[in-house]
């Protein structure tokens, strides 16, 4: 390792991470006055480069599925922002024997969001109160009252479109006016009125309307590849600049944090970062530090910061940072309608992602398993693609004329459906360090320890009947691969699959039980704040970037008044 | 943060076979689709009049390799075909990068030329019309895989052509304008659904 080289300026705040939470800190830090430095372990992101918006397939020789065809099938493809990726090189983790879990990691300024699918979801006053509720997890901290003005702050800075429906699983937000359904979600709203399904138009972090200097969408469904107008939010695009503009923001790319270093007086005094392009240990000094580095990679970085104050690890002396991890529960399928051969040609694209979707709507009753999913939807007549015309080609063989008309009778008639439900925490999903294994800058990796319970898995059986449900009541052919038994039963997924990991530095107000105290902020050392998905005590049915965002914020409006009391 | 709420992965995956067991997700930086794009342009560029020259295929192999795509997708009164769209030369040069193509694809054709040599005695560009019908009849229906071990691989080479064949064309300038897709355009409101007729 080369020499050790220290920085004299000592900054306000050092926030890890670029992402959701860490976006959102830089611009309420900065703007309350405070100066901050910012790690991210990527490189800078360039949209005028690094966007493909509106290209066509043909427009690229390996027409979107890269050499060699590696992404026929994939999450990615060549159209995609560059925003992240299950395997990094150099950069490992493990699963322990019999678990399965996947860590999608994002290596760039913006992080996770660049790539996050933009739905924006409240949790509802039940979901901070899970075990008041049903015996099962624990309560937050906070309630839904506490966090309400920050969703509105943030929806009210990013904007979100939709609509008010006094749902209770849903609470309504502070929205712009959401676009109109597409053709395939007209004729699935009808089949869920049918079955008294609530489908309502989707949360979608997307402008409909101007904001703050940003142009509404255009509509051309392609947010995955990055938006050149930045009508789709990213921290990037949105959260980074105004940091900027208040002259007190600096940013370091290409950093890896290593550990947080405490000082004698047990406080944490500067984090130890590898600078990627020199492959040399830095430090970076500030009097309070944001840890946003994503739940696992949060937990990874506290479990790493060891000392004899702190033998296992940073804010661990509870021994719960890398437990009560979580994600979503994931299962799919999709179906086949009849009625969508017959639609003239007219343009489908729309937002990037769903303009309805199926919030949570049987909290009325008792059910099968404990808490809730939610559905989302698409398909239809989009962009062809490679490998969309698999499915047709195996079901009419043959070749010829008649298959390229089949083709085209067929395109744009099939609709998939994703279940998104919540996780119980329970003992046996959790992280810790590998004790064989560092990465390429010398680190210790994260090993992953995973296994559904019951409840989960009751769950995934449920959608799966739900989506058959709504699919033959629209008068469509269900298609599903997921089997009741097996590896994947009723085809949920493994975890990590969905991205939403969550829990591993919770907040509560034990400090025997959890890391964090309600402002995020660690119990056993008070100018340490973590930010990210890490804070939280359950994984309701509602993707966590919004929340996440909300108690970020909220988080450094506390930071800020300590700071002036003089208190970190 | 989920992928792209319900996404085009979310769709494929309900609809292939095993596609996801076992891969590695992946996503590339958009340099290396940029530098992928410049590659092939200049691979034209450079030789005699645009015309693409095969990267995998033996010349012979790519002549066969382009009657079999057009077959699979013709050319018909509203559009081209296959190879106008150009499928082969997409095919070809995802073969050259991928060692697993090229068993299946490289294999399968010269399964294919010496199935023809057992059967007509020659190979399969050289076969008359009815012959080239007889066998590709057999090899286009996997139930001819049960009936018949014989032409099994011949099933599952041509399965996978067929699949990358419709990529190619479907994909292309043409056989986006065939299917009828509107859109990748820029609007100022999402105009909604036409009717739709009942199921």
């Amino acid at each position: 390792m080369a020499q050790v080289v220290r920085s004299p300026k000592v900054y306000d705040v050092c926030i890890i991470g670029s992402g959701a939470a860490g976006g959102t800190a830089a611009k309420v830090l900065t703007e309350g006055g405070l100066s901050v430095v910012m790690l991210e372990a990527g490189p800078p992101l360039n949209p005028e480069k690094d966007f493909k918006e509106h290209v066509w397939p043909y427009q690229l020789p390996h027409r979107g599925v890269g050499v060699g065809g590696e992404f026929r099938h994939e999450l990615g493809d060549e159209f995609m922002a560059p925003n992240g990726a299950w395997e990094i090189e150099g950069e490992p983790y493990t699963s322990a024997p019999g678990s399965q879990f996947h860590w999608f990691r994002s290596r760039i300024v913006g992080g996770r969001t660049n790539h996050w699918g933009r739905i924006a979801l409240r949790f509802a006053p039940v979901d901070f109160r899970a075990r008041s509720t049903d015996g099962m997890g624990d309560d937050w901290p906070i309630t839904y009252e506490e966090v309400s003005p920050f969703y509105d702050k943030v929806e009210s800075y990013i904007g979100v479109f939709g609509t008010k429906e006094n749902i209770p699983s849903a609470p309504d937000g502070i929205f712009q006016p959401p676009p109109l359904p597409r053709c395939t979600e007209t004729i699935i709203k009808k089949s869920c009125d049918k079955l008294n399904i609530h489908c309502v138009p989707s949360r979608m972090a997307i402008l409909t309307k101007p904001l703050n200097g940003r142009a509404a969408c255009h509509y051309c469904a392609q947010c995955g590849r990055g938006c050149i107008t930045a009508s789709n939010f990213s921290s990037s695009q949105v959260m980074i600049p105004p940091a900027q503009a208040t002259g007190r923001f600096t940013l370091i790319t290409g950093a890896m944090a290593r550990e947080i270093v405490v000082g004698k007086d047990g406080k944490a005094e500067s984090v130890a970062y590898i600078d990627k392009a020199t492959r040399s240990e830095k430090r970076v000094h500030a009097r309070a530090f944001m840890v946003a580095a994503s739940a696992c990679e949060s937990a990874r970085l506290l479990l790493n910061s060891r000392t004899t104050l702190f033998p296992d690890g940073l804010a661990n002396s509870s021994g719960v940072v890398g437990r009560y991890l979580t994600d979503s529960v994931g299962s799919s399928a999709g179906g086949y309608f009849p009625q969508l051969e017959k639609m003239p040609a007219h343009n489908h694209d729309g937002t990037g992602g769903m303009h309805l979707y199926m919030p949570w709507w049987r909290y009325d009753r008792k059910n099968d398993f404990l808490r809730g999913y939610h559905i989302e939807f698409g398909g239809g007549r989009g962009m062809p693609g490679v490998g969309e015309f698999d499915w047709i080609c195996k079901d009419h063989e043959g070749y010829g004329a008649s298959l390229k008309q089949y083709c085209r009778t067929r395109y744009g008639t099939y609709i998939g459906f994703a279940g998104r439900g919540e996780m119980i925490p329970n003992e046996k999903s959790y992280c810790d360090i590998d004790p064989d294994i560092v990465d390429q800058f010398g680190i210790p990796v994260l090993r992953f320890h995973w296994q559904w319970s019951e409840n989960e898995i009751n769950m995934a059986k449920d959608m799966q009947e739900t989506f058959r449900s709504i699919v033959e009541t629209a008068g469509g052919t269900f298609i599903s691969r997921a089997k009741p038994d097996g590896r994947h039963p009723y085809g949920i997924e493994d975890g990590g699959v969905i991205i939403h990991e969550l829990g591993t530095a919770r907040m509560g107000s034990n400090p025997k039980t959890s890391v964090l105290n309600k402002y995020c902020q660690a119990h056993d050392v008070n100018n340490v704040f973590v930010t990210d998905g890490a804070a939280f005590v359950t994984n309701p049915d509602k993707n966590p970037t919004l929340t996440i965002m909300a108690l970020a914020w909220r988080a450094s409006e506390y930071l800020i008044e300590q700071a002036k009391k003089g208190s970190l | 943060m989920a992928p792209n709420s319900i996404s085009r992965r979310d769709i494929l995956k309900t609809l292939t076979m095993g596609a996801m067991a076992g891969s590695v997700l992946r996503v590339i930086p958009a340099q290396a689709a940029e530098y992928a794009h410049h590659m092939v342009a200049t691979e034209k560029a450079a030789t005699t009049a645009g015309v693409y020259a095969p990267k995998f295929f033996s010349p012979l192999q790519y002549k066969t390799l382009q009657a079999l795509c057009q077959t699979i997708i013709p050319a018909d009164g509203e559009s081209g075909g296959a190879k106008e769209a150009g499928a082969p030369e997409f095919i070809d040069l995802l073969t050259s990068e991928n060692p697993k193509y090229q068993l299946r694809l490289g294999g399968g054709l010269m399964w294919l030329d010496a199935e023809c040599s057992d059967r007509y005695g020659k190979p399969y560009l050289d076969c008359l019309p009815e012959q080239q019908k007889e066998i590709l009849d057999l090899i286009a229906y996997i139930k001819h895989a049960k009936t018949d071990p014989a032409v099994s691989q011949g099933v599952e080479f041509f399965a996978f052509l067929r699949e990358m064949t419709a990529d190619g064309f479907f994909t292309s300038e043409i056989g986006i304008k065939y299917l009828g897709y509107v859109g990748n355009t820029y609007l100022l409101s999402f105009p909604g659904c036409p009717p739709v007729p009942e199921a």
